[in-house]
Order: C-alpha cells, then structure tokens, then sequence
C-alpha cells in the first residue's frame, strides 16, 4: 500500500493550455509551491501537456525519476483523465497512478480577473491532488464481455436508419416502437424540403427494410419496462402491449396454421366504435381496430382497447381460417440482452393551444402545420385538397406564424430555442400552395427565415420568386370573423416600423417542438442527463454529439433536440456507429471502483445492504463469522454504501475514506496537525 | 469578526456525472464566482460519509458544500437520496456541538447547470462570509 510502505516519489506537470491557464494565473508560483510538496520529486510545466511532447514529458520524467505517482494540473478529468493515464501506463506505472488537478475549467476560466485568488487556489488544487496521489495504489481494470446485440428505442426515421446500419453490420438489433407502426413523424409528411421529394415515397422501402431485414427484431406496440446493467450487459424489459390481433406466427403458435392477421381489414369495417385518427391529427376517423395508415410495417391491425366494447363483431368478420382476434390478450413482457443502446424516441409540437392569442383550438381555420401536411398529402383525409376546416372552401390567402412558440422567453409554453426546421417547411408549404392552387398567395409571418442547409437558401429565393409574401415580425395576436370565419393577423411589420393588419382565409401555425411527454422516463431508466431545455444530454456538444455520459447509451434524432431529416439521417449513422465499436471490440473496460469489504472490521450488521441501489451486497458465513460480501459484476463503484458503513469497514476502490481524508487535511491542515 | 481580507476556507464534495460536470460547463461559460472553494470529486454523492464532513470542520472549515445530481437524476439511482438522508443527522449533529448548520449546504446542480453552479459558488462564499470564521479554530491547540 502506498501510504506506509512505499516512499512516494510524485512528479506534478502543470499546463499552460496556451493562456487559457496562464493567462489568469502564475504557473511559475504553482510549480515553485508543488516543489515544496511532500513526496514531490519533480516539477514541471509546458505549453499544452496533452500533446505529443507534453505527455513525454511526463513518460520521460516517470524513467528518469523514477515517479510512483504523477499529478496533471490542466482541464477537467473529464476531458484529460483517459489521455494522461495512458501515458501514466507508458511510462511504466499502473494507470490508477495518476491524478488530476482541474486549474482550467474550475479555476482559470471562472477566475479570469483574480490572479492572486487562482494562482492560490491552484496551488491548494495541486496540494489535494498530491495529498491524494500520495495514497493512490495499483489497480486493474476490469475487462467484461459485451453482449453483440444492441437495441433501439424509437422507430422514428433516425430509429429505423440506425437500426438499419447496425444490423447491416452484424448485429442483432431489437427495434422497439411504441406505436403500432414504424415511421414515426416523417411519415405523417407530403413533402420534405428543398428537394420536394415525395416523404413517403423515400420513407417506405425503408420501413420495408426494418421489417424484413434478418438481423433486426422488430417489436411494435412495445414500451420499456424496466432497464438493468451497464455497457456491455444492459437487461432490459420489455412490455408488449395487448394489441388482440396475431400476426402470422402468433397464430401459428396457437395452432391456427395459415391464419393470423393478413390486414385485409375486414374487422374494421364492421366495428361500431370511430374515434379520431391521431396519424390524421384526428381529420379522419379510425375505428377501434384499425391501422393507421396503408402503408403500417407491420401491416397488422391493433385493438384499442380503452374504446373497444368487445361487442365480438370483428371476430367474426375476420372468420374461422385467420381467427387473428383475441379480444382477452393482455400484455406480455420480454427479457432481452443487449451490449449498447440508442435512443431515437423523437418529438411531439408543444400545446400550442396555450398560446391563447393565436386561437388554436378556438378558431376552426388556424391549424398547425402537421395539420397542413395531412390536408395537402395525397392520401390524406382530403386527398391532398386543402381546405378550409370551417366551410371546405379553398384559401386564397393563408397566413404562416413562423417561431409560433419558438426563440421566445416570455414563459408558459414557449421555447426560447429554435425548433430548426419550421422556417424550411413554411417555405415548402408556401410553394406546396402556389403550386396547387392558381392564384392563392402564402403570406409568411417571420423573425428571421433560417435557411442554414444544403440547397436551403436557394429554395428560399425560389419560393420568394414564386410570389409567397414575406412580413416580418411576431404576430401579436389573430381574430376571427364570426361570420365568415375569416382571421385578422395583427402583427408590426418591423422593415416598415408601423402595425399591420390582415385578412387571411387561413392560418398554419409553425408550433415549436419539444421532447416527447415520457423523454423525461424514459432519461431516467437509462441514466442519462438533460439539457437545461429539456432534450436529452449528448456526452459533449462538439466532440461527441451521438454519445451520453453513460457509457454504451447513444442518441439519434430530434430527441437530442431539434433537427431536420438529413441531419437526424447522419445522426443515426454516427450513434450506429459507435454503438457497434464495443460490440465489435467483443469487451469494455469499466472502472474498477468497486467496494470492497474489510471482513476484520465489518461487525455483519448488514445495514449496508439496502444502501445498495443494485442489490451488490450480501451477509455470508466466513471462517465463523457473519460479514458483508460484494459481488463485483453488480457493483457500479457509486460508493454508497462505503459512504454508511458506521464501522468504516468497505473500502471504496480509488476513493477510499484515507484518500479523502487525505484531500480535507491537506487543503485545512497544510501539512501543520493542528 | 469579519474582516475584508479574511479568505473563507471551503471544501465542497461534488459528484462526478452532474455537479463537476456543471461546475465543468461554468468554466467553458466563462462565468465568473468567488475562488474560495476547493472542490473534491467523488463518483456520487452517497460516497460522502458524514465523517468527511466532521473531519472537515474539526480541521477548522469555514464551510462545506456537497453538491449533486437532482433527485430522479442520480448515475446511480438514488444515492443522492442517501446523501440527503445524512444531511439532516450531520447538520442536527453540527448544531449540538455549536455550529450554525448553515455553514454546511447541500446543493443540486446538474450537468446543464453551468450558471446555476456560479450562483451556488457565490452564494456559499457569501453564506460563510457572513457567519464569519468557523469558532473552532478558537479551540485547536
Ligand atoms: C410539419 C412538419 C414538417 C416537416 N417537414 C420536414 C421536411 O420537409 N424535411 C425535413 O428534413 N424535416 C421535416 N420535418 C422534421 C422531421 O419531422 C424530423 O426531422 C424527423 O421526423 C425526426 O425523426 P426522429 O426519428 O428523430 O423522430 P420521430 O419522427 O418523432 O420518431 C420518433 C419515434 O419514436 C417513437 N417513440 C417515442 N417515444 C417512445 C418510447 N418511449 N418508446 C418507444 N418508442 C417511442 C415514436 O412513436 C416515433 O415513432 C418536419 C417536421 C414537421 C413538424
Ligand atoms: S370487438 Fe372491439 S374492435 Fe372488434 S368490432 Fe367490436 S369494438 Fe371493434
Ligand atoms: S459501491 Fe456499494 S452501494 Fe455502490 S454499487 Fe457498489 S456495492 Fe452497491
Ligand atoms: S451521481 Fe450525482 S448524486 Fe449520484
């Protein structure tokens, strides 16, 4: 052990980071203080230790001194830990020999006017981190196996490409979609900007794709449970929801050989129960069997059970051969193994309602514009006529309200963030217009049109040659016409600084977008953080966008926050990909700060055991005695436990209570006992 | 007894995975706090055993901040909880032997947090500085 039988012979390296840390703060004065330390044989600073010649430094220095210890004062661990443990290892020691000094992001940059309050703070940093390396003993990683599966949540254009990309790779991926079929949003869409390609044309064959491809296992109308483990070895359950029709193996498994759903869709004609079509945003009616469109993967029809009144009419239109109902089905769970996940659960607009001044909900000709998708599309509830909801009549003029809840702090449910891609489907919207009906004229309401991507400022300057109108500033409120239904738009033209007017015959809100109303579970059950806007965390933003800071979660789509479909596409493939690097790899390194317990002094008390959030800890028979036992491969090194333990008798690997102890004296003592 | 050159002495304890990664996020803000406190990092705070925090004053701390993940939020589920259960014993314990509790905080700040932490930071020196020096170093030797 370090503190009593070896001499400590420390080496401490402090930074420059060019004058991130120099500049706020005297290096020189640090490294003459760590001279001084106890157990320091060595000090040294330059330009930016993490580089090549920065990190030889210290490898060198290990040689020639023959260091048992090395301290780093530069950034966070959280950043550097990995980088100069390597090349702690280079040099000859065991890695767990390093320690860290944070004098740049918790002290160089939050201190930038105080050089003497640095320059002391520094020095006591590097003070706690050799009090603490002074203590620190070897330790080997520990290397586990990870499963080669993975799973993805949400089945959502980022969900589905994901899932695409990691099964084309190898790997057994469970695609799980709590709907009854995948797509998710971008199905709902006519068109999709700049290229105006058709969305469901291009979203099809890959819903074909997940449902086909031999390495993914779909799972419709299934939720998360319950989610157990750490990278490598997540057990995750799963619930699927009582659907009461049997696909083709379903029934086969029951003996009906040959029956099963085939979605011909016989039940739903004669079921009495209509409710509205969410797909529609309730323009169409579904019955309580139905699909939600004709394009579903799978094509498989789902009871709602919450409208279903069991009349039994159904069973009987569907007839002895296919006997697909079941209308006593209930849920089913599922255990699966998986080595990483993704996270792709996607968005929902925000209550737009709220927002009382733009009349959504009051007025029957504001709609919102996935209500303008489906009116527009095709194969929507108007075949693609657009109509005015109050009357059926065909607008002339319509009125976009661009950042309707977006880029706007005064509370409630507004956003201050930009939802991205509001400004480009406006754009579309405004062409889809001019293009279908001949004289009508779009009049877009706008702050500022971001048109930020790949042939999108050329789209912008089409449609403005089209003839859409472009009024800038935030519509203060809009005003109904009882009579004729019509809306007044009351907003401030800021180009010409006066108060407009104007009469329109509708009006498509451009709602903001927020993360779906359970993001909020379903972050919690796999460990991951927030962002202070509510969209899940990524590890960091620049360097690494696709991961969390829980190792083996990853994230893809909108639900990382707002993003248009090329940029979710890329996403997707970026989370696939580091998704499938642990799993190829076939093993991961975890940290070995497990408990550990000191069976002389542990008393059996086992008051320990339910400190432990991941049921580690058990009483066991040795020699006689009743002491406490850890087991390792459930341990995740939180150190709760050894924070309990009244007797002191569980060691916390690299965090032991010496060490801490070490850190607290050495920063209140300076070296005096008192 | 406060006087304008006297420099509070504060330890905080800050989980890994959310406090030290908002105190983290603070620096790349560039927001600017009081340098009085000195942080130690440990992987969560259920880590932290009360008699860190009694060694601590007993050493003759000022004040003492134990910072971490908001409940629900916790790496590890729940120590967080654990941690606050403490609070309340060590916080009755430091009043019995005549210390204003005030002189020890429990915070939560998480990862997105960078401003909160800076007004965590100035709020504790501020706390402390106006409690004045801990009396216990009147009794050491
Ligand atoms: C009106 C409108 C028009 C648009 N037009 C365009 C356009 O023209 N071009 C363009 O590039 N972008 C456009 N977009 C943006 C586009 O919709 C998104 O970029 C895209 O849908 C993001 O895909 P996603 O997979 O991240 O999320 P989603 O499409 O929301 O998919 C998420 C999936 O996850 C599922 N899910 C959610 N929670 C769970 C859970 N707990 N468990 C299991 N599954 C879950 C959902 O049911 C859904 O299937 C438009 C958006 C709107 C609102
Ligand atoms: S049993 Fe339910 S789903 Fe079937 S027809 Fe009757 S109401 Fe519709
Ligand atoms: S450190 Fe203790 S409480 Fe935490 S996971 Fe390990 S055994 Fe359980
Ligand atoms: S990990 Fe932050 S409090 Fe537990």
């Amino acid at each position: 052990m370090a503190d009593t039988k070896e001499e400590s012979r420390i080496g401490v390296f402090i930074c420059h980071c060019g004058t991130n840390i120099a500049g706020s703060l005297s290096i020189e004065d640090v490294k003459k203080y760590a001279e001084t330390l106890d157990g320091v044989v060595v000090a040294d600073d330059y330009q930016y230790m993490c580089s090549t010649p920065g990190q030889s430094k210290i490898i060198d220095a290990i040689k020639e001194h023959n260091l048992n210890g090395v301290v780093v004062a530069a950034c966070s661990p959280r950043l550097h830990e990995p980088t100069f443990r390597t090349a702690t290892e280079e040099g000859g020691l065991n890695k767990f020999r390093f320690e860290m000094a944070n004098i740049r992001d918790q002290n160089s940059w939050v201190h930038m006017h105080d050089w003497e309050g640095a320059t002391e703070k520094a020095k006591d940093q590097v003070l706690i981190a050799v009090a603490k390396c002074r203590m620190l003993e070897d330790l080997q990683p520990k290397s586990v196996p990870v499963e080669h599966a993975a799973l993805v949540l949400g089945a959502g254009i980022g969900g589905m490409q994901a899932a695409l990309d990691l099964a084309s790779a190898g790997i057994k991926t469970y695609l799980v979609e709590k709907l009854p079929t995948v797509g998710g949003r971008m199905s709902q869409l006519d068109k999709t900007f700049p290229t105006l390609d058709c969305s469901q044309c291009i979203l099809t064959p890959k819903m074909v794709d997940v449902g086909r491809h031999p390495n993914i296992e779909l799972r419709t109308y299934t939720e998360v449970e319950k989610v157990e483990g750490y990278i490598g070895n997540f057990t995750i359950t799963l619930r699927k929801k009582a659907r009461g029709v049997l696909d083709p193996t379903e029934a086969e498994a029951r003996g009906y050989v040959g029956g099963g759903c085939n979605g011909c869709g016989d039940c739903a004609e004669v079921c009495p129960v209509i409710k509205p079509n969410p797909f529609e945003m309730g323009m169409a009616p579904r019955k309580a069997i139905y699909i939600y469109h004709a394009q579903v993967m799978p094509l498989l029809y789902t009871i709602d059970f919450d409208s279903c009144v069991k009349c039994g009419l159904c069973v009987d239109a569907c007839g002895p051969e296919k006997r697909a109902i079941d209308l006593e089905s209930v849920d089913t769970f599922e255990e699966i193994k998986v080595g990483t996940c993704i996270l792709a659960i996607g968005y929902d607009y925000i209550p737009i309602e709220e927002k009382r001044e733009w009349g959504y909900k009051q007025f029957d000709n504001v709609i919102t514009g996935l209500e303008f998708e489906r009116l527009i599309c095709a194969s929507g509830p108007t075949t693609g006529h657009l109509i005015r909801p109050s009357d059926g009549q065909t607008p002339m003029k319509v009125g976009f309200v661009l950042c309707a809840g977006s880029r706007d702090n005064t509370g409630g449910v507004a956003k201050p963030y930009c939802s991205r891609f509001c400004c480009m489907y406006c754009l579309k919207h405004a062409h889809q217009i001019m293009e279908k009906i001949p004289g009508a004229v779009p009049y877009l309401f706008y702050m500022d049109i971001r048109a930020f991507g790949k042939m999108y400022e050329e789209f912008y300057y089409r449609v403005q040659s089209e003839g859409a109108k472009f009024i800038r500033g935030r519509v203060a409120n809009i005003l109904e016409d009882p009579t004729t239904k019509n809306l007044t738009v009351y907003t401030e033209d800021t180009l010409l600084g006066r108060p407009v007017a104007m009469e329109m015959d509708m009006v498509v809100l451009a709602a903001a977008v927020q993360p779906k109303a359970d993001a909020e579970k379903i972050r919690q059950m796999f460990g991951v953080s927030k962002s202070q806007d509510g969209w899940l965390l990524e590890a960091h933003p620049k360097l690494n966008p696709c991961g969390t800071t829980t190792a083996g979660i990853y994230l893809a789509g909108v639900c990382q926050g707002p993003k248009d479909i090329p940029d979710t596409v890329a996403q997707a493939e970026g989370a696939a990909s580091a998704a499938s690097i642990p799993i190829h790899t076939g093993e991961v390194q975890l940290e070995p700060y497990f408990a550990q317990c000191n069976e002389e002094i542990c008393a059996g008390c086992g008051m320990c055991l339910n400190q432990c959030p991941y049921g580690a800890l058990a009483l066991v028979e040795k020699n006689g005695r009743t002491v406490m036992e850890v087991t390792e491969a459930k341990c995740k090194g939180c150190g709760t436990c050894g924070g309990f333990c009244p007797g002191g008798a569980i060691k916390m690997q690299h965090f032991t209570s010496p060490q801490i102890c070490a850190q607290i004296d050495a920063f209140l003592l300076k070296g005096e006992d008192y | 007894m406060t006087d304008e050159n006297w420099n509070p002495k504060i330890i905080a304890i800050i989980c890994n995975w959310c406090s030290y990664a908002g105190a983290d996020l603070a620096g790349g803000a560039r927001i600017q706090y009081p340098p009085d406190v000195r942080a130690i990092r440990v992987m969560c705070t259920g880590r932290v055993d009360p008699l860190f925090i009694m060694k601590a004053f007993q050493d003759g701390a000022d004040g003492m901040l134990i910072s971490g993940c908001h409940f629900g939020d916790c790496h590890y589920l729940e120590g967080n909880y654990k941690c606050a259960k403490r609070m309340f014993l060590v916080k009755t314990l430091l009043k019995n032997i005549g210390l204003n509790d005030k002189r020890l905080r429990m915070t939560f700040v998480s990862a997105s947090e960078g401003a909160k932490w800076g007004e965590v930071m100035e709020d504790v020196v501020k706390t402390v500085k106006e409690l004045g020096p801990s009396p216990i170093k009147k009794y050491q030797r």
